[in-house]
């Protein structure tokens, strides 16, 4: 079932920082509130949103780096939310994302992965996923469908 | 980041005080861990149903935990909220880890 509660583009724009991703998080989460979506809808929003934002804290602004902006844009269209973000830092290493593998678990315990858990969270939950270099920014669009 | 611990015979309880185990403090999270498990229970439950939210990061800083104990000694998850559920199952990390959807569940297994 469509929601009948509508919801406007959505806007935000952080800079770069240690807190800055939960900022962002909730504000956006703030901003869809009028969707009233589920627990489950509301955990993979948060989570593949958290997971691109700190790839960028970490990745794009470097803590020798200086902290830039992350713009993260969201409309609600037919197939679900989509997603823009973007952000002035660092691109891409060879101008692609990572594939995002499951990680190894058929492994020692002392080789038990501790990371490389973003990018197949990201790919596992999220559509259409495409990053772009743009001028001199990184621009990643995705898709988020919702129940119903 | 605050941790309360418990103990409980051979069992320590663990409990986060915290609603986020996300990247802003995961290194801080893995560093009570650290501290408070130093104690050398075999078994460590850790409590986390007031934990809403964990990202990769946080993922990793609880198998940080794990591998920091040892493989002799056990780290026991217990009262999964379900984003945190969500992350476990997709990751299949809850392969690694024992998985209880209670503390209550937790405590009647281990404490036989």
């Amino acid at each position: 079932m469509q929601s009948p509660l509508k919801v406007s583009d959505v806007q935000i724009s952080i800079t770069s920082g240690e807190f800055a991703v939960r900022e962002a998080l909730a504000a956006l989460l703030e901003a869809l509130t009028p969707l009233e979506l589920d627990v489950e809808e509301t955990g993979t929003i948060e989570l593949v949103l958290a997971e691109a934002m700190n790839n960028i804290v970490e990745h794009a602004y470097p803590p020798e780096d200086v902290p830039g902006p992350i713009n993260v844009k969201c409309s609600r269209q037919a197939d679900g939310l989509r997603f823009q973000i973007k952000d002035c830092g660092r691109p891409m290493p060879d101008g692609v994302t990572p594939i995002g593998l499951p990680v190894d678990l058929d492994v020692e315990f002392s080789d038990l992965p501790e990371g490389g858990f973003g990018w197949f969270l990201i790919k596992d939950l999220a559509k259409d996923v495409v990053y772009r270099r743009v001028d001199d920014a990184n621009q990643l669009t995705f898709r988020l469908a919702l129940a119903g | 980041m605050e941790l309360d611990s418990q103990q409980n015979g051979p069992l320590q309880i663990v409990r986060v005080n915290s609603a986020r185990i996300d990247a802003a403090v995961a290194i801080e999270f893995k560093d009570a861990m650290r501290q408070v498990t130093d104690t050398g229970s075999p078994t460590v439950i850790l409590d986390l149903s007031t934990v809403e939210f964990i990202d990769s990061s946080g993922l990793g800083a609880i198998v940080a935990s794990m591998k920091h104990m040892g493989q002799e000694r056990s780290l026991v998850l217990a009262g999964l909220t379900p984003t945190v559920d969500k992350v476990f199952r997709l990751t299949r990390m809850d392969s690694v880890f024992g998985v209880f959807p209670t503390l209550e569940t937790a405590l009647d297994v281990h404490a036989a």
